[in-house]
């Protein structure tokens, strides 16, 4: 994980890449713990009949994947994208929308998915990208409305009341009507993300990307396309995203515009930077965090929100770098 | 050692709400937060209530009612009801204000082969081609409302009329139920985005311009105060008479007379329910919930205490044993128990077949604005999707 | 037809000043702190419920409306000093999670002090009725006086960005914010000036609208989005820019609510052209911001120096 500094982060990664699992040996051993109890506890909780914690577990893994997504623009490319969630929602439709005329292979939903997610992602990230800072966050924002709205206005697949999705998407090889089994593969492509992030992040292509962050201007003039390149990075993160929202789609069974709101968008960027910008694993710790307390909250009180968003502005105050900047600087003192 | 602690504590904390002990658990999911709270805390006061008068108690057993709160969106909706078939392992999930909640939840309970008693929604995808044989309502099929009012406007020979609703599940059932049996022209039709539009004025300038004689709306909750408001603002009154379902109703009455909008006085809207009621039932929960949250009951709180009530039937008819699912779903068809609203039959589809009145609003004895009964529009009317169910 | 349009074009001109009250405080905001506030939105349900309150209490709206402004100005200056102050100096993502978290905050605590009903306000009798402007063109007074007091802050404002020294600061502030503290001035006080004054404009924006809609929680979660499409149309820290987008923006959306449809029934069946009629002209409004930050990166009116 990188350090925590933000001000010397951005020329750090630029010079030292992310390593996989972290540099220190103890850091090594918390990402791997972390990662194995996401895999066992659901498991321990289905197997002991606990069934709705595997459920909440599923639908945590899904949201970490498509927080992967965006940290992959908004972490590693400085790209802060405020309509991330209009492609969980295009993913998710993919999967509803042909099943709704009775076409149920996963081997059509998923690529469907991530291919129209990447298309909607080339096509608005190539005017989203021409503006910078603020006026980013909101274009990104305005598409994300437009497909919120124009779902809305698909009448045939429910409009505003959602579509509920009767069987989920038929692969020969596995059945995912079994949670289990949805459990797993969900995890898997998680798995699967973190590491194509830490490929794309390590490779030629991820300096570039990461060096636009830090200094667009010094890249240019070393001859790149930055523009192209930034615009790639925007695809394969709209394409990730897709194909995590087809996963949610499948888990939740039951799929609505609402899942594209500004709101949504404004929890996934939470997610990204509670667990820590620019981390691999981050994204993750954030979206398990922020689902874990939302649900532990929401037990206790209808009023969950207001202690929250208590949390929520302290955890902006205090916490530096996010959760894995927490543990990081955790032991480096401890 | 301090990690295994730690997550023993988390664990202790998620359990924490369902360890209570009790014989039978009954799920509730209604709307606790957002503006629509309002909605959901009267139905709460109201199974409170119904859970008081039958002392906790059911068939000779402890009951626990487990309130969700569907934040009103229906994905949440959804993950709450999981949550009570799932990890509560309630055999009823009741409750329901929403429509397209209702719609995004009904699979998890049916798939688990659980009962859903709807307290309020009805959409008509559920008495149609999506019914199942264990779904039961104690409120009305979306349609059958406006249709009464379709009939009134029939009957008062009205000619053309203006419509105006929500753009969702309920509010396209609301017109086109009026339009099921309103004969005379429609002038236009404005479906509004839900539920963010507050703000009627684009729309309102449209329906005076059509000219039509009268304006039919539905805005539930807390759009039918604003448009009341914006009904009287924009000079309708007297030149297109407002005609509503489900907009007008106990929780926005006490608000309009706050800001004395007198324009809502004497205007008339069809419900199967009405605190006047004449019988025994109604006189005691009209009264009882009165006396202890010193307020009329709204009509979702009627259905609610019905709710229990019906509840309570089949659970007493099966002796609490809740496994019996048969037992359990005869009685409920049978709903033979004291309904606020008099006596209904069950059809095939789970839904009531029930009379319907015109109320109007009035102001009582203490000065209060409430409605009473001016006829009874429909006797035993059942609604139109019934034909559409394939179950007897 | 024609008269439809013309009452057609004063309701939207009605919700261009009230998304230009709203605008004015952002934009200001954003132009010299930078500062992404996306819990404007709460404040201006915060009036309107001050404004509910006090009507009840003072038993006029006319006086309620200036005290709710003082209440609204001392819950920015509160907001200011004790969390945003110490945002400043971090980036655009730590500014929206904030300002998120204090979105939750306040609906939350709203519904807690006054239940989740919202509340209407009644108006003095005088503004209840109707006015004939031309033969036949008929207008709610309120919605007039809206557009009066609306126009009246935008002046107001003209003024005191133009012709006072706070507004020489603004104005320097929003081009270079380093040069203004260089020069000696009190930066912090001068932003907790600009803070509140931002928080009375969205305030009174809230307490204009609730007579009309009630005073409902979340009532400013959805119109601040709006509010921001049109700063960015106009260009971040233009007040003109916000008040011609915010016209525009006002004027598009209530014209597109009130005949795309029926322009649609033309071209599609008329049910799907009243389902597709709501759901293009809320969409309308993205598409125009989209097409204006494809062409002006920047916005419409983009301050000069940068």
């Amino acid at each position: 994980m990188s350090e925590a500094a933000p001000s010397a982060a951005a020329i750090k990664e630029f010079t030292r890449p992310p390593s996989l699992l972290g540099k220190s040996v103890t850091g090594r051993y918390i990402t791997v713990a972390f990662m194995v109890l996401l895999l066992v506890l659901p498991l321990v909780a289905w197997f002991t009949g606990n069934t709705f914690y595997l459920d909440f577990s599923t639908r945590i893994i899904c949201l970490s994947f498509a927080a992967v997504s965006l940290n992959l623009i908004l972490g590693f490319g400085g790209m802060i994208s405020f309509g991330h969630a209009a492609f969980i929602g295009i993913g998710a439709y993919m999967v509803g929308i042909p099943a709704y005329h009775g076409y149920e292979s996963g081997w059509l939903h998923f690529p469907l998915a991530m291919g129209v997610s990447a298309l909607f992602a080339l096509v608005t990230g190539a005017v989203c990208l021409r503006t910078k800072g603020v006026y980013f966050i909101m274009i990104t924002m305005a598409f994300a409305q437009m497909a919120y709205y124009l779902f809305l206005s698909l009448e045939e697949y429910g409009g505003d009341d959602g579509l509920t999705i009767y069987n989920r998407s038929v692969l020969n090889i596995i059945d995912i009507e079994n949670k289990v089994v949805l459990f797993l593969l969900a995890y898997a492509a998680l798995a699967t993300g973190i590491y194509a992030v830490y490929r794309i992040v390590n490779s030629r292509f991820g300096m570039v990307v990461r060096g636009c962050q830090s200094n667009e201007a010094r890249m240019k003039a070393l001859g790149y396309n930055t523009y192209a390149y930034r615009l790639t990075a925007y695809v394969i993160a709209g394409a990730m995203c897709g194909l995590a929202g087809a996963l949610l789609g499948n888990f939740q069974s039951f799929i609505s515009p609402d899942m594209m709101g500004w709101t949504r968008s404004g929890e996934l960027m939470f997610m990204v930077i509670l667990g820590g910008t620019g981390t691999l694993f981050g994204p993750v710790l954030g979206a398990v965090a922020f689902l874990v307390i939302e649900e532990i909250l929401s037990a206790f009180t209808t009023y969950w929100a207001l202690p929250f968003g208590i949390l929520l502005i302290l955890s902006v105050l205090f916490i530096k770098g996010g959760l894995s900047g927490l543990i990081h600087r955790g032991l480096k003192h401890g | 050692m301090f990690k295994k602690t730690g997550l023993a504590a988390l664990g202790l904390a998620l359990m924490a709400t369902s360890a209570l002990a009790a014989d039978i658990k009954i799920g509730y999911v209604t709307t606790l937060t957002t503006p629509a709270a309002v909605i959901g805390n009267d139905m709460k006061d109201a199974v409170d209530l119904a859970m008081e008068h039958l002392g906790g108690q059911m068939g000779g057993k402890s009951v626990e009612i487990i309130f969700e709160d569907d934040g009103f969106k229906p994905e949440t909706g959804k993950q709450k009801t999981d949550k009570l078939v799932q990890q509560d392992n309630v055999p009823i999930v009741a409750g329901y204000i929403w429509s397209n909640v209702l719609l995004a939840s009904m699979k998890t309970v049916f798939d688990e082969g659980r009962f859903l008693i709807s307290s309020n929604a009805g959409p008509s995808q559920v008495a149609g081609n999506l019914c199942n044989q264990n779904f039961f309502s104690t409120s009305w099929q979306n349609d059958q409302t406006p249709m009464a009012m379709g009939e009134v406007l029939k009957q008062q020979g009205v000619k053309s009329l203006y419509l105006m609703g929500p753009n969702y599940a309920a509010g396209k059932d609301m017109l086109a139920g009026v339009e099921r049996t309103f004969k005379g022209e429609i002038k236009g039709k404005d479906l509004t985005k839900w539920p963010d539009q507050l703000d009627f004025s684009a729309e309102l300038a449209k329906a005076k311009a059509s000219g039509a004689e009268a304006i039919f709306v539905f805005y539930p909750g807390k759009a039918g105060g604003a448009f009341i408001q914006q009904y009287q603002q924009a000079g309708l009154k007297g030149s297109m008479d407002l005609y509503s379902v489900f907009t007008v109703d106990a929780i926005s009455l006490p608000k309009l007379q706050a800001a004395k909008l007198e324009g809502v006085l004497g205007s008339r809207m069809t419900q199967e329910w009405d605190p006047t009621l004449d019988n025994d039932a109604n006189k005691k929960f009209v009264s009882s919930f009165r006396e202890k949250y010193k307020r009329y009951p709204s009509f979702y709180a009627a259905q609610a205490y019905d709710t229990i009530n019906l509840i309570n039937s089949a659970v007493t008819a099966v002796g609490g044993d809740m496994s019996n699912t048969d037992g359990l779903r005869v009685a409920f068809k049978a709903a033979d128990y004291g309904s606020v609203r008099g006596n209904y039959t069950v059809g095939n589809n789970g839904m009531p077949i029930q009379n319907f009145y015109l109320r109007e609003v009035v102001t009582d004895a203490d000065g209060n604005w409430t409605t009473k009964v001016v006829k009874t529009v429909f006797e035993s009317h059942q609604d139109p999707y019934a034909a559409e169910c394939p179950l007897k | 037809m024609s008269t439809l349009f013309l009452i057609q074009f004063l309701n939207g001109l009605q919700l261009g000043v009230l998304l230009f009250l709203l605008a004015a405080g952002l934009t200001l905001v954003f132009g010299i702190m930078d500062f992404v506030n996306l819990a404007h939105g709460s404040l201006y349900m915060i009036g309107a419920f001050f404004c509910a309150t006090l009507t009840f209490w003072t038993g006029s709206f006319l006086l309620a409306v200036p005290l709710a402004l003082v209440a609204t100005a001392i819950v920015g200056l509160v907001v200011e000093t004790g969390v945003i102050r110490h945002l400043y100096q971090r980036d655009h993502l730590d500014h929206v999670l904030a300002t998120f978290g204090f979105i939750l905050i306040a609906d939350t605590s709203v519904q807690l002090i006054w239940g989740p009903e919202g509340i209407a306000i009644p108006l003095p009798e005088a503004l209840q009725g109707q006015v004939q402007i031309l033969p036949g063109v008929i207008f709610p007074a309120y919605r007039l006086v809206i557009i009066a007091a609306g126009l009246l802050v935008a002046f107001g404002l003209y003024w005191l960005i133009g012709r006072t020294r706070l507004g020489m600061l603004i104005r320097a502030g929003a081009s270079n914010r380093t040069m203004v503290s260089a020069l000696g001035i009190d930066i912090k006080t001068l932003f907790t000036a600009v803070f509140a004054l931002g928080a009375v404009l969205a305030g009174l924006a809230g307490m204009l609208i609730a007579p009309i809609t009630e005073a409902t929680i979340g009532m400013g979660n959805d119109i601040i989005i709006t509010a921001f499409v049109v700063i960015i149309v106009g260009g971040i820290g233009s007040m003109k820019g916000a008040f011609i987008a915010a016209m525009l923006i006002g004027l598009i959306d209530t014209l597109g609510r009130s005949f795309l449809d029926d322009m649609l029934k033309v071209f599609i069946p008329v049910n799907a052209a009243e389902t597709a009629g709501p759901a293009i002209s809320s969409m309308l409004i993205y598409i125009i911001m989209a097409a204006v930050l494809a062409l002006h990166p920047q916005g419409l009116f983009p301050p000069k120096v940068r």
